[in-house]
């Protein structure tokens, strides 16, 4: 069976920098991987890659089984359309309103009325446990927590068939990310959406992820099911997954 | 020959950013042309641009006509030239200073406005949800302002032209005794349709100049707030140095013998 999303051999460099230094992943329709990993380590250029924001050196990005590698994002409309994506700080449109920033996508990629656009951005916001009233409020007035839901919201307002998660629960308390945690869980296994997620935290990581993959030095060093993460016998996973600082990853701190 | 190294790498990087810029501009170009069109962004940029500019750029107008016509005075009375007052306020306002005051006046104002908040985009990732919600950040952002730079230019310089005109009148009429009528005349008869053209197409250019710069400087924006800083003082100072070079070079264009 075609994966959803296929990665082989995927390379990108800054300058002398190797940031993905030969990543190959399949994932399947439906599944929800999580890729954890170091700060700098290239977790979010691996997904600005897929979605064509960043062009891979080499390798091959498949979607659906069609090579969208070298495709830049606007020669891509039609396979943009099936992904939705919540940015780290949410990246919220600050001079539009809360719903208008939901139904962005609709008005803009889908050509919806603004009426029928505003209709379901409210039912999406209910989703998420947000209320109408809060369509009304600009990003700026709200929450951490609350910018995290609105743009949950406007990643699956498209209805889309991939989205991608970047650091979901950063910045956020335990239970705020428990709560985010539990909307993106019920989003994706209710949609059936397929899901790509990076993030550092390992309760988010065990919790919303059906495997863990651990990217390190720009491969992935280890791939393997989201329950047998505390037990893998790697040893990079292990100091990771513990957040030790003694181990085999050693972080570049100057004395 | 290591003095030479970091010459080429200046040259390498000044090339790399020429060869950047010209093709943002092409692309912007091409989407300025090709739709779909946002009229309501076009709307707002174009009010923005001209509307909210108008203040300022008619203040700096005025007070250019009045010091031009006292300037003026003091020293064509010398040459006993007084009557050409009216025809160097004129001539002066249409073809050099309308274009080029408000030029830059709005290269203060638009330009860094432009760079501060499409650089704010950039580094807050909303460019790249623009580019994740099928819209090309190009269509939605760039070309609605390159378009109401280039089409509100000329409106405001039109406006500034007659206001700095009428401060020119004040000054010669209420301070210097002239008479209005005679002055008003000298003011028309000399006045070519040609000296109101090559402002009002000074401006056009000075209009994409200014929104093409600003554009360009917030969408390359890098790191955070100082990264915004950066690109808001290049927008200016860019758009600020070219206006003044291709102002020279429409003037030898029209005028050049």
């Amino acid at each position: 069976m075609t994966p959803k999303i296929r990665l082989n051999d995927v390379k990108k460099s800054f300058g002398e920098k190797k940031v993905l230094d030969g990543v190959s992943l399949d994932i399947a329709k439906g599944e929800s991987v999580v890729v954890i990993g170091g700060s700098g380590t290239g977790k979010s250029v691996l997904i600005k890659c897929i979605l064509g924001i960043l062009l891979a050196d080499s390798g091959a990005i498949e979607i659906d089984g069609e090579d969208v590698t070298h495709r830049r994002a606007s020669e891509r409309e039609a396979v943009n359309k099936k992904f939705g994506m919540l940015f780290q700080g949410g990246a919220l449109f600050d001079s539009l309103p809360v719903w208008e920033n939901v139904a962005f996508g609709l008005i803009q990629g889908d050509h919806m009325n603004r009426k029928d656009a505003k209709a379901k951005a409210i039912e999406t916001l209910a989703k998420v446990g947000l209320s109408a009233e809060v369509g009304e409020l600009l990003p700026v007035e709200l929450s951490g927590g609350m910018q995290k839901r609105v743009g949950l919201a406007r990643a699956i307002a498209g209805s889309p068939e991939i989205v991608f998660f970047d650091e979901p629960t950063t910045g956020l308390d335990p239970i705020m990310g428990d709560v985010i945690n539990d909307l993106i869980v019920s989003c994706v296994r209710n949609q059936g959406i397929t899901a790509l997620s990076i993030t550092h935290d390992m309760a988010s990581a065990k919790k919303i992820g059906d495997r863990i993959a651990m990217l390190y030095q720009g491969k992935l060093i280890w791939v393997g099911d989201a329950k047998g993460v505390d037990a893998s016998g790697n040893p990079f996973v292990e100091q990771f997954v513990h957040g030790r600082a003694e181990g085999p990853i050693k972080m570049q701190v100057r004395r | 020959m290591n003095f030479l190294a970091p010459i080429g790498a200046v040259a390498l990087a000044f090339l790399g950013h020429l060869g950047r810029l010209v093709i943002f501009t092409g692309a912007a170009v091409s989407h300025c042309v090709r739709p779909p069109f946002y009229p309501r962004h076009i709307l707002r940029q174009m009010i923005d641009i001209g509307y909210y500019s108008l203040p300022v750029v008619g203040l700096t107008a005025i007070f250019s006509g009045m010091v031009l016509a006292l300037q003026s005075y003091t020293g064509f009375a010398r040459f006993s030239a007084e009557s050409a007052i009216a025809n160097v306020v004129v001539i002066s306002l249409t073809r050099e200073l309308g274009p080029v005051l408000a030029g830059l006046m709005v290269a203060g104002r638009i330009g860094a406005s432009m760079a501060a908040e499409i650089g704010t985009m950039r580094v807050t990732e909303q460019i790249d949800a623009l580019t994740t919600l099928s819209t090309n950040p190009f269509k939605y952002l760039v070309a609605p302002r390159l378009i109401a730079g280039f089409l509100m230019l000329p409106v405001l310089v039109l406006v500034a032209d007659i206001i700095g005109v009428f401060g020119g009148y004040m000054v010669a009429v209420y301070k210097l005794d002239f008479n209005a009528g005679i002055y008003l005349s000298n003011t028309i008869e000399f006045l070519e349709p040609l000296d109101v053209i090559s402002g009002l197409v000074k401006a056009a250019v000075f209009g994409f100049i200014i929104a093409l710069m600003g554009c360009y400087s917030g969408y390359h924006s890098k790191g955070g707030a100082q990264g915004v800083g950066t690109a808001t003082t290049n927008a200016v100072v860019s758009s600020s140095i070219l206006i003044l070079t291709f102002n020279y070079v429409i003037t030898e264009l029209f005028f050049g013998t």
